[in-house]
């Protein structure tokens, strides 16, 4: 399992490599890491005339905070991105979910932005940026362009990205203060590709009704998925966690495949949905000092 | 500049294997793990699956535990390398090779380079893991032979030991 033969460049800045991605479009592969596209390129499940590496490009490996974003460049690895302080401050759902991403020794080399940019349908990184509202920043030699998480992700491993852009950035808005978070998944083995996952970002009153809520399912469907909870607004929880955990099951479509039926992937999903909004919820009384 | 290396041709590739400044020639789609192995004689990266999954081919580039065979030796250029052979002195063992064999944390020794040049790694970061730590490192590593429970034992040693020296 070798690929078949590539031109191999390395370009030094962002604007060479928008101008090779240009000439070269649809011929032509980003490599990061290399961790999902080093695989399918063994398999030869793709055979580029050409890779660009970018796993050296220190202006792709910033971790910046400003104004209410903290941008991530597509090429920091997610091991930094784990032991980061700014990261677990600002965007603590990107930190609980980093564990679950691939292994020590994967997360050593795998970076954000190559996960975002593979989009496989169970991925711990894509389903993050989506709960948090976050952005793609892209970058083609002619413009510069952000597009919502919630619209890049197309369905499985197929993206808004044009063959002509790079992704420059991951943009996480900064989380409120008050804001509790959790991430779980269940797959067959710690650190394989999830059957299911969920995460949510919620607030709380001080009589645990909800003030705000995000909850998304990665695995279930072909990209990740944002569940409507609009009606459970101003709900006191535990009161409606099963209510709120049908409805996320009940909103969405899943797919089968050799891991799990359609059926088995909903009853994950109305589990994972209970445990991530529970723990959600137990860290929120926790914060607030409330003996459970 | 941009560095293009055309395909089919073999390109020089340099760095530092096991302490020493060592090159070899390669085409670009050439995996960093058979450089090693067919270029450089390291013969002790061992090659698996070939897509990232079994961790038989983990080696230490710039310090950090990863797969050699889902990057390219073209990348490689001007890395530091460090593999099975690179860990201790030859003919001697260190400290988590001893506590290996001590534990018999290895069978039929497939896995084995990969997983001690990941409990290299690991142990630097995470100088007194538990159990439950350890057997999460150990995911990103496929032993048919052991069940892993000879490993765990022989890393949690070596943990103890070196915190107690350390102290």
């Amino acid at each position: 399992m070798k690929p078949a033969a590539f031109d191999y460049y390395r370009p030094a800045t962002v604007a060479e490599t928008v101008g090779l991605l240009a000439e070269l479009r649809e011929d032509a592969a980003v490599l990061a890491g290399g961790l999902t596209l080093g695989p399918m390129l063994n398999l030869r499940m793709v055979r580029p005339r050409a890779v660009i590496d970018i796993s050296r490009m220190d202006a792709l490996r910033t971790i910046s905070l400003g104004g209410n974003v903290l941008a991530t460049g597509s090429a920091v690895v997610q091991g930094d991105a784990l032991q980061s302080e700014v990261v677990r401050r600002e965007v603590p759902l990107l930190a609980l979910a980093l564990p679950f991403v691939g292994h020590f020794q994967t997360r050593n080399r795998g970076t954000l932005g190559g996960s975002v940019a593979h989009a496989d349908p169970s991925a711990e990184i894509p389903l993050c940026l989506v709960v948090t509202g976050g952005s793609v920043l892209l970058r083609s030699r002619k413009r510069e362009r952000r597009v919502k998480a919630a619209d890049f992700f197309v369905g499985a491993l197929t993206t808004e990205r044009q063959p002509d852009e790079i992704i420059l950035a991951l943009e996480w808005p900064r989380a409120p203060a008050d804001a509790s978070h959790a991430f779980d998944e269940i797959a067959q083995r710690n650190g394989d590709f999830a059957i299911a996952a969920a995460a949510c970002q919620l607030r709380l009153d001080r009589c645990d009704r909800i003030t705000a809520l995000s909850l998304g399912l990665g695995g279930v469907e072909s990209r990740p998925v944002a569940i409507d909870v609009g009606r459970f607004i101003g709900q006191p929880l535990p009161e409606i966690l099963s209510a709120l955990a049908d409805h996320a099951s009940a909103s969405v479509d899943p797919m089968e495949d050799h891991a799990a039926s359609a059926e088995f992937r909903r009853s994950l999903a109305r589990t994972l949905v209970r445990r991530v909004v529970e723990k959600a919820h137990a860290d929120a009384r926790t914060r607030r000092g409330v003996v459970q | 500049m941009t560095l293009h290396l055309p395909r089919g041709q073999r390109h020089t590739v340099s760095l530092t294997l096991n302490g020493e400044r060592r090159s070899g020639e390669a085409e670009p789609r050439m995996l960093l793990c058979d450089f090693l192995r067919h270029e450089l004689n390291a013969h002790g990266v061992h090659v698996g699956c070939e897509h990232g999954v079994c961790g038989a081919c983990t080696v230490l580039v710039d310090g950090r535990a990863m797969r050699s065979c889902t990057q390219y030796a073209v990348q490689a250029d001007d890395a530091e390398i460090v593999t099975v052979e690179g860990l201790a002195h030859p003919g001697t063992l260190n400290d988590l090779q001893q506590a290996f064999s001590k534990h018999h944390a290895l069978q039929c020794g497939f896995c084995t380079p990969g997983i001690l040049c990941s409990a290299t790694d690991f142990l630097k970061s995470n100088p007194s893991p538990d159990e439950t730590e350890l057997r999460d490192m150990l995911s990103g590593h496929i032993c048919r032979c052991t069940g892993y429970a000879g490993i765990v034992f022989a890393l949690l040693e070596v943990a103890s030991t070196r915190q107690q020296k350390g102290s």
